[in-house]
Order: C-alpha cells, then structure tokens, then sequence
C-alpha cells in the first residue's frame, strides 16, 4: 500500500496540474498570485462560518471555472481531509462547553465540533483557491510572477532550479529504487530497510551533488554569469483588472460580514 | 507534521512569519549565486525524500530528514526549505498558505540548530564516529521539530493542548527510523566520497 502511495507522489514533472484551457490562464500570473494570497489572508482571519463558507462556495466556483481535473484535485484535498479528520475527533474533547455526549467521563462539546469544522472549511477553501489560480500555470510562471513582485531574486532563482531538477532528481531516485526491486529488496519495518534506505538517500546526495557540479560547469561554459534573465514582459489588461476588481470587492463583503458577526 | 491553514491563532502565525523571513534573509545572504545550482539540487533531493515512505507496523511514514539537510546546507537551509514547503502546498496541497511561515520555522530552526551541534561531530575522521553524530544530528532535529509544533498547538489555545501532547509521542518511532537512515547515509558519504561533507558547507 505504501508503495503506491510513493510512486503517485513522486512522478512530479514540475508542471501545472492537468487541466484544460480556461479563461482563467488568461489572467495576469501576478494578479492570480496576489489575489489568493488575500483571499487567504481574509479566509483564515475570519471569525463566523457565514464569510468561510461562502469562502468555500467562491473556492468551488473557481474551481468549475478554471476546469481543474476534478479526480485529480479531489485525491489531493483528501489527503488533507484525512488529516483534518483526526482534528475533528480530538476538539470536541478539549473545548469546554455544551455535551453533545459522553464517552469514557470524556464530554464532546459543540463548540469544539464547530471550531474542527470551521478550521476545516478554512482550510479546504484555501487550497481550492491556491489549486485553481496558481496551481494553474506552470511552475516556472509561478517563478516569474514572484520575481515581478519583487520576491528576493535569489529566492525565485532556487525554485526555478528546484522545479528544474525535481524530475531528474525523482528519475534518479526512481532508477535505484527499481535497481533495489530487481535485487529482491521490499520494504519491511526493520534495521535493513533502514540501513538500505540511508544508504541510497547517501548515493543520492552524492550522484546529485556531483550533477551540480556538471550543471554549474556547463552552464559557465555557456555563459551563465549567475543570473538568469526574465524577458517575459508582463502586462496587465483589462481583463485583469476586471477579475482583480470583482475578487477584491468579493473580499470586501467577506471583511464586511465578519465585521457583522463580531457586533452581534 | 504539516500544520494547515485556520488552525493557529495570528499571533503565532505572525511570528513564526517574522522568524522564518529573519532566517531566509540570513541564509539568502550567505548563499551566492555560485552555489546556486548546489543548493537547488540539494533541496531537490530532500523534497524527494520526504516522498520515501517507510513501512512502520500497519501505516507508514515519511522521511523529514531536516537534520542533514541542516548539517550539509546551514542557514541555507531555510530559503531551501522554504522553497521546497511552498512547491508542497501549491502543487501538492500539504500544509497552508498562511502556516508557511511557521512551518518553514518548525523545520528549518532544528536544522541550523543540528548545524552548530554536529557540525564537527560529522565532519570526525572515524566514519563510525561521524556517523553516530550524523544519527545524533537526524533524531535530534525531528525531536526538536516535534517540540516546535507541539509548542505551535499549545500556545494557539486550550483546546490543542492535548494534540500538542500526542505530537511528541507520535514522533518517536519517526525519530528512530531517522536516526538509523541518517547514520546509514553518512557512513555511506564517508567512505565512498569523503570530501563532500568537508566541502558541502562553505
């Protein structure tokens, strides 16, 4: 079972997530970054469950419209929800307030269910987002747009080389995976496995390493001089400005609705 | 080991945001663009390795190895991690948006922290020695890692306490695996190419 779970999360080609062509990736990249960044910022900071759900319900809507891989997308917020899960089960013991039930002497609290459940439609609402407008473009897009917002130069190089090397790193490790299969190794909860697995995590590091060198050679050879250029200009029309418009005013009734609940 | 959006309170959100921008711009500053290439494939190779799940009884777990991440990369370490935690969210959706900054916080403080600890317990001419310190630096940076998320819950209100209390314990079988793996690949690196420890810090 672990071995499935491996190979689905390691086949990482640093592309976008599979999806077909919307009006969506036609949005400004910086505008897409900007704008999930505060509809995080207003999500999370929210108090009641009117303005995350309605979050959530926005986070759908974008969703349909960028039209991500629905199986694809699903596999990946379950992943999470699983987590969240083990959340939703331990709240409601630790909040104080009115028994829902009993088990053991241990009381179940509304409150805390409410907060489980509020952090989880937080949680999902955010990553929806986050996968339809930014997961959208392609890793390398992601690292323009973060330089034209004047992210520091040297941290946008080093995603643009990690997204880069990721996949041959991934064939790499692949490749001696493979080679240990062949050799009639499974994987097994004892000193073996781990010894075996430090030992090719080691071969790793050195067979990378050692391509680090040749890559910075190679690219010294052809010039490189520590930088790379970004030539793409990028405008922003009025179509950004319309998109960038309608989300912002949507976050402002979501302020606006928090700012309701706390008067209540 | 990933916190998710919503579930910590701003302060603690603010502050592990602030400590983790302190610490990029520390290692930003010491790494130049010479050691550009280095650093990316490094922080591959460990975004890698938090894919290699290891069997533990009926579930499983994955590696974190932040420790030698740490002993090889330094400061570095946080705009590497910081990198690598921001591909894991966008494209993969493990942890948060918001939470960012405390997780590259939660992962990348132990590994500078194993840095100044074992950095000359690695570096020891004796592979053995060196790769006792290496297991030292491996269990060691998951186990301050377990208490920086479990401190995270435990200030963001009464009602993590009790999951920032299971962190700890639910770390220790991870913190063995890491232990042994982390002793295995430095008694590797060792004997087979010495000279990249002494040389993958500078």
């Amino acid at each position: 079972m672990s071995q499935s779970l491996e190979h689905s999360l390691t086949s990482w080609s640093g592309q976008a997530l599979k999806h077909q062509n919307s009006w969506i990736d036609g949005i400004d990249a910086r505008v897409r970054v900007v704008c999930s960044t505060l509809f995080a910022l207003v999500v999370v900071s929210s108090h009641s469950f009117t303005p995350t759900l309605l979050g959530l319900f926005c986070a759908f809507l974008l969703v349909k419209a960028s039209k991500l891989n629905i199986k694809r997308t699903l596999r990946r917020v379950v992943a999470m929800d699983l987590f969240m899960l083990t959340l939703i089960c331990i709240l409601p013991f630790t909040t104080p307030g009115d028994a829902m039930f009993t088990v053991f002497s241990l009381t179940a609290s509304w409150q805390g269910l409410l907060h489980a459940l509020l952090i989880t439609v937080k949680a999902n609402a955010v990553l929806l987002v986050l996968f339809s407008l930014v997961a959208t473009m392609s890793a390398s897009t992601l690292g323009h747009a973060l330089a034209h917002l004047k992210v520091p130069d040297k941290l946008v190089h080093l995603m643009l080389f990690m997204v880069r090397y990721l996949d041959v790193i991934s064939q790499e490790y692949k490749k001696m995976r493979r080679a240990m299969q062949a050799r009639a190794f499974v994987l097994r909860t004892n000193r073996h496995t781990w010894k075996s697995i430090g030992y090719l995590f080691g071969m790793l590091l050195i067979r990378s390493v050692e391509r680090a060198e040749r890559i910075s050679d190679a690219m010294k050879c052809r010039g490189f001089c520590g930088r790379y250029y970004l030539n793409d200009e990028m405008k922003i029309r009025s179509i950004d400005w319309i998109f960038a418009i309608v989300f912002i005013s949507f976050l402002i009734l979501l302020i606006g609705l928090n700012i309701d609940g706390l008067f209540k | 080991m990933h916190i998710v959006d919503g579930a910590l309170s701003s302060p603690v959100l603010i502050s592990g945001a602030v400590l983790s921008a302190i610490g990029v711009f520390i290692g930003l500053k010491k790494m130049d663009y010479d050691h550009l290439p280095l650093v990316g494939v490094l922080a591959s190779v460990f975004f890698i390795a938090s894919y290699i799940h290891l069997p533990l009884g009926f579930s499983s777990v994955h590696l974190i190895m932040n420790g030698l991440l740490g002993i090889i990369l330094g400061w570095v370490a946080f705009p590497a991690l910081l990198v690598a935690l921001l591909l894991q969210v966008i494209f993969f959706g493990f942890g948060g948006l918001l939470v960012l900054g405390v997780n590259t916080l939660n992962i990348a403080l132990p590994a500078v922290l194993i840095y100044y600890l074992c950095y000359k317990g690695v570096r020891n001419d004796s592979p053995k020695i060196a790769a006792i310190w290496g297991a030292v630096g491996g269990a060691g940076a998951i186990f301050i890692t377990a208490l920086m998320v479990a401190f995270a819950l435990a200030l963001s209100g009464e009602s993590f306490v009790l999951a920032a209390k299971a962190v700890l314990p639910a770390h220790i079988p991870i913190m063995v695996i890491e232990g042994f793996v982390s002793y295995a690949a430095v008694y590797l690196i060792h004997t087979v190419k010495p000279e990249f420890i002494s040389k993958g810090s500078n």
